[in-house]
């Protein structure tokens, strides 16, 4: 469960946000500049909220009355970037092990394989980022969120970058995240057909403020019916 | 023309000794001046900038005799030095180095600096979303990403070092074994009558040891580039 309700200005613009999500995967649909990724920033402690509270389950993460603002790094919530955000001096293989390495998990033998059979990343392991296409490179992003095994995944159009191809290609593996990996999402993107096969719960985003908020078939057929069969 | 005397080879040990020792020992204080200067603002930056790059600008005699007045014998930092921790550094080679350590430092700094100010911050935000704090993240990930830079900086930084000639020779003098590099050695040299071919000698060495630098440090800017695109 994900409690959010938080106020932040940047510049002239105000991110003024509440709901709780429950389902599985929490959808985040809005324009691009609606205030999305500033919204997941807050959730992964990248910006802090000038008021309000993050709750993840029962763990306060953000708390402006209560003086709480707990630095990313300890927050566990895996980030799955747009733009991958692979670093480019570690082999694959290095960077799907960094997030488990800096939280000093135990090498997970049977966890590792699950990831990296769900991902279907076992033969890039050996490869540099820079030798690795754009489906490729959000497939190892996943698995280096899934490895440091988060308590939230914070997913930002993930598939915002790639052709429809690519989106294609990636699709079913978020799926069988969401079926398999049993972490409870945050799926930020602009198009309803990927939110209406992936999300739950919708929360519609519009210049910062909640505009719409409900189960995802009936919150897409309002706001964008033509993708709704 | 290549035959070195033992009494050159010794000035030219001493300023690698020098060099070196100079360089290693201001790594550490290039690498935290540079990521101050590259990623904060604060009050008085402009003018801890300054003072950083004044040895660059000012006549290496001046910086020489600043440096005798305050680190020498008498002086308030090296008297209390030589009290207290018995480290002398007037007129010994560890004077040497510290002079050549601060003539060399601006050239040490910036190429560090620079290397930090390309790091994509976006890429310390995914380190530290993946669990690592703060020094973590800079010792995974900004240090690893800027240390093309580093070593550039060094390597230009030692090369600046060895050559070092002006505020050496009015700090710590001129003294063979102890304080005479190869430019103060090159400097004696041509005071004295027959001193050309030994001179000619120690200048085809400080050339050779020049260019080895250069090629180096540009070795190091171009695998800086591959490093950042994961090739």
């Amino acid at each position: 469960m994900l409690h959010v309700d938080v106020f932040k200005k940047l510049g002239d613009f105000t991110v003024e946000v509440k709901f709780t999500g429950e389902g599985r995967v929490t959808g985040l649909f809005g324009s691009s500049g609606a205030g999305k990724t500033s919204l997941v920033n807050m959730i992964a402690g990248l910006l802090k909220p000038d008021r309000g509270f993050i709750a993840v389950g029962n763990d306060v993460v953000d708390d402006t009355l209560a003086g709480i603002h707990v630095p990313p790094h300890r927050r566990r919530i895996g980030y799955v970037f747009q733009d991958a955000r692979l670093f480019p001096h570690l082999s694959v293989s290095q960077n799907l092990h960094y997030g488990r390495r800096m939280n000093g998990v135990a090498h997970d033998h049977a966890h590792q394989d699950r990831v990296v059979d769900l991902l279907d990343i076992g033969q890039l392991l050996m490869r540099r980022t820079g030798q690795l296409s754009g489906g490729e490179r959000q497939r190892v992003a996943l698995g280096r969120a899934l490895l440091m095994q988060p308590r939230l995944l914070l997913l930002d159009e993930p598939l915002g970058s790639l052709d429809s191809a690519r989106k294609a290609e990636i699709l079913p593996y978020l799926i069988r995240l969401r079926d398999e990996a049993g972490v409870p999402m945050v799926y930020v993107s602009h198009d309803p057909n990927e939110l209406r096969r992936l999300a739950a719960q919708v929360v519609v985003i519009k210049r910062g403020h909640v505009a719409a908020f409900g189960d995802a078939d009936s919150v897409l057929a309002e706001i964008a019916p033509q993708f709704v069969d | 023309m290549f035959d070195i005397s033992p009494a050159e080879w010794t000035a030219v040990l001493l300023s690698l000794k020098v060099g070196l020792v100079a360089t290693l020992v201001a790594t550490p204080f290039g690498i935290a001046i540079a990521w101050l200067l590259a990623r904060y603002h604060f009050w008085g930056k402009s003018l801890v900038d300054a003072v950083i790059y004044l040895p660059l600008v000012l006549p290496p005699v001046v910086t020489g005799y600043l440096l005798l007045l305050t680190f020498g014998r008498k002086g308030l930092v090296g008297g209390w030095l030589a009290d207290h921790l018995g480290i002398v550094f007037a007129f010994r080679w560890t004077g040497a180095a510290l002079a050549c350590g601060i003539m060399s430092f601006p050239l040490l700094v910036r190429p560090i600096r620079l290397s930090i100010e390309a790091v994509d911050r976006r890429l310390e935000q995914a380190a530290s979303t993946l669990g690592a704090a703060p020094w973590k993240v800079f010792l995974t990930v900004t240090l690893p990403l800027a240390l093309p830079g580093v070593l550039a900086g060094m390597v230009l930084g030692f090369a600046k070092a060895i050559g070092e000639f002006g505020a050496t020779i009015t700090f710590v003098s001129n003294i063979p074994g102890e304080t005479q590099t190869i430019s103060a050695a090159i400097y004696t040299l041509t005071q004295v009558p027959d001193g050309d071919a030994a001179a000619l000698r120690l200048v085809g060495v400080s050339i050779v040891i020049s260019m080895i630098a250069l090629v180096t440090s540009e070795w190091f800017a171009r695998r800086a580039t591959q490093r950042m695109h994961g090739t």
